[in-house]
């Protein structure tokens, strides 16, 4: 689990933070907090369902499951086998 | 009692000078946006009522009285001259939606420079293309927007100054930034207003089309007359309300009725600048005591979404009138809202050319679920027949929306491409693009687009744009991209592509192409899907039949393909 809240901590650093925004955290609200928008949350859906081999249900991937790193994790940890 | 009251005895007789008269204007006098939403508010006696209250990131709020927005505008339009940004100069405004963005758009109107407001979350090549466009003089922008700046600005030798409003010293500016808080500025307690006339350009929107690149909507300070009379009676906002716009003021609605409108009849107004959630949205609803709501149909559907028990758990009952906007309003969110709030939302139609509502549903009207609704009154709207653009009267029949040209808020031309904005115009009428047809009570209803482009979330996104940006991947030799049906969203971009020899098709691959997209033009025009096909249909002549994509996306019937180079 915390591999895993490493590794989407990096990707959502790497593709959705600006060169001087503040580090984020596993706890940094993503979505409520504009860091990513619902429409970019489809990418990083995308990312997620190719690196962990899962695919997430659309009526899971709401915008709140997805507003921290902690709560990606704990869905996606849902549909891991 | 509504402010419109009965909406056929406003039919009758009806004249915009209606508005200029409670404005106080008379032809011929200085009108200035900027000195409307501020000045003449303090001078009518509500100096010391609330303008703006805000809400940010981290609990953060501040709140300002028109007075403060009067002085904070002086100092934001004081600062840009002393920088020597002079009348029509486009000065852009680059930043999310902080207080910064609503009162510089009033002190850049202020000095008779050009406002270009400009979404923040565009990338760097769609920032670029803009900017290029307007050959704008200077950006206002927050700190963490400008690397995006930083990436293009070699390229744009007219663009003088990049004022950072958030710059905290951590890190050196570079030449041509120069830093401005408005906190610690001295406020400026009176500036020489400049005297902009009717015809005196206001602000330049940025709008996407089929072909060639985004369009640069522009406006004159005389929209006001129709952005304040379309708020008095369609958002019926009185001297009591506390209004919410959750539209960005990187796009129109975002200024005509988040800025222009509310402030120009001296209403207090709440922002949050915030990324979407439900309880988050409820809950500033309950704090702030919101009486009128002014929305989009992608978060009216992302609430239906979230479901009628979170709706429960929150204190709504300081809502009055919810209006909507951006893309057409289906019938279940309307039924859904008068279930869930006892008011239903009120869907309006109208354009970042038209500056001003066009078709809506009024207070007081009867109203038919996923119908556009009818015309503001002075606003003379027909379905026209796509060959001879004749007027349509049989009832169902679908044509083209067409308005005739006359009222206030509507475009004076796109910047630097007045053969494009000649082209809106057939037979005496402007052409919206859009399709609808009109019922025997005159309630128009919105059947589609009349070209490619794609409206996602309420926002225009021209395929040739995504295209184009597409192309210039590496692994990218050819792409098409089209409208693909969405639940939330109404359309969101999907991207056929073939590959370059080398490239093999993976999911690994499609998630780069959708960050390059992303980064580089915007969330917005990130293709949600891209399908790899070995090729794509093209005419004879070698062009892309994105006509038979489409279809094949919505289920539709294809048509003729005559000109179809192959079936394969």
């Amino acid at each position: 689990m915390d591999e895993m809240k490493d590794v989407i901590l990096e990707y959502v650093t790497e593709e959705y933070l600006e060169e001087d925004d503040d580090e984020i955290s596993f706890d940094t609200p993503l979505i409520s907090g504009g860091i990513v928008d619902s429409f970019s949350m489809v990418s990083l859906k995308r990312f997620l369902e190719n690196k962990y081999s899962i695919s997430i249900p659309d009526d899971k991937a709401t915008p709140e499951a997805f507003d921290s790193v902690n709560k990606i994790a704990v869905l996606v940890q849902e549909f891991v086998k | 009692m509504s402010n419109i009251g009965s909406y056929e005895d406003r039919n009758k007789d009806f004249d915009w000078s209606l508005a200029e008269k409670e404005l106080g204007y008379k032809d011929g006098d200085t009108i200035n946006i900027g000195w409307y939403c501020s000045d003449r508010i303090c001078e009518m006696g509500k100096a010391d009522k609330t303008a703006l209250i805000w809400e940010g990131l981290g609990g953060k709020e501040k709140s300002y009285t028109f007075n403060e927005i009067r002085l904070a505008s002086n100092t934001i339009g004081a600062f840009l001259r002393e920088l020597g940004i002079k009348a029509e100069d486009r000065v852009c405004l680059f930043m999310d939606k902080i207080p910064e963005l609503y009162i510089g758009f009033l002190g850049v109107l202020k000095i008779g420079a050009i406002a270009q407001p400009l979404f923040s979350a565009f990338g760097d090549e769609s920032l670029f293309v803009r900017l290029d466009n307007a050959k704008t003089s200077a950006i206002v922008t927050q700190r963490k927007h400008v690397a995006k700046v930083r990436k293009i600005i070699d390229k744009m030798p007219y663009l003088k100054h990049v004022i950072v409003v958030d710059d905290d010293g951590r890190k050196p500016l570079r030449e041509r930034e120069i830093a401005f808080s408005l906190e610690n500025a001295v406020p400026v307690e009176s500036i020489e207003i400049h005297p902009t006339k009717a015809e005196s350009a206001s602000v330049l929107h940025y709008t996407s089309g089929t072909t060639g690149q985004p369009k640069g909507v522009q406006h004159v300070h005389y929209s006001l007359i129709s952005q304040y009379l379309t708020t008095k009676w369609v958002l019926d906002l009185q001297d009591d309300d506390i209004y919410w716009c959750t539209a960005d003021p990187g796009w129109v609605t975002g200024t005509s009725y988040g800025i222009i409108g509310p402030w120009s009849l001296g209403v207090t107004q709440c922002v949050k600048d915030v990324g979407f959630s439900a309880v988050g949205w409820y809950e500033f609803i309950q704090k702030r005591k919101v009486t009128v709501w002014y929305s989009a149909p992608t978060a009216i559907r992302s609430l239906m979404k979230a479901g009628d028990e979170v709706v429960k758990k929150h204190d709504l009952s300081s809502l009055r009138h919810l209006a909507s906007v951006g893309e057409p309003l289906n019938s279940e969110a309307v039924i859904w809202s008068e279930k869930v709030y006892g008011l239903p939302f009120l869907d309006t139609y109208w354009q970042t050319e038209t500056g001003s509502m066009m078709l809506t549903n009024f207070p007081g009207m009867k109203v038919k679920p996923g119908s556009m609704g009818k015309p503001f009154p002075g606003i003379t709207a027909a379905v026209l027949d796509a060959e001879t653009f004749e007027q349509i009267n049989e009832p169902g029949k679908v044509g083209l929306i067409g308005f005739k040209p006359g009222w206030p808020a509507m475009m004076r031309t796109y910047w630097n491409n007045e053969e494009t904005y000649k082209g809106k115009f057939k037979n005496g009428w402007y052409l919206s693009g859009d399709r609808s047809s009109i019922d025997n009570e005159g309630y128009f209803w919105f059947t589609g687009r009349d070209d490619d482009v794609i409206n996602t979330g309420g926002h225009l996104v021209s395929p040739f744009e995504v295209e184009s940006a597409l192309l210039e991947h590496e692994a990218v030799a050819e792409s098409a991209v089209v409208a693909k049906p969405d639940e939330v969203n109404m359309e969101v971009v999907k991207a056929f592509v073939t590959l370059k020899p080398g490239f093999e098709a993976s999911v690994d691959l499609e998630l780069k192409i959708m960050n390059f997209i992303r980064k580089k033009l915007s969330p917005l025009a990130m293709p949600q899907e891209i399908e790899y096909v070995k090729s794509l249909p093209k005419t004879r002549s070698g062009k892309i039949m994105r006509r038979l994509l489409h279809a094949k996306e919505w289920g539709e019937e294809i048509g003729d393909t005559s000109t179809l180079e192959d079936d394969e």
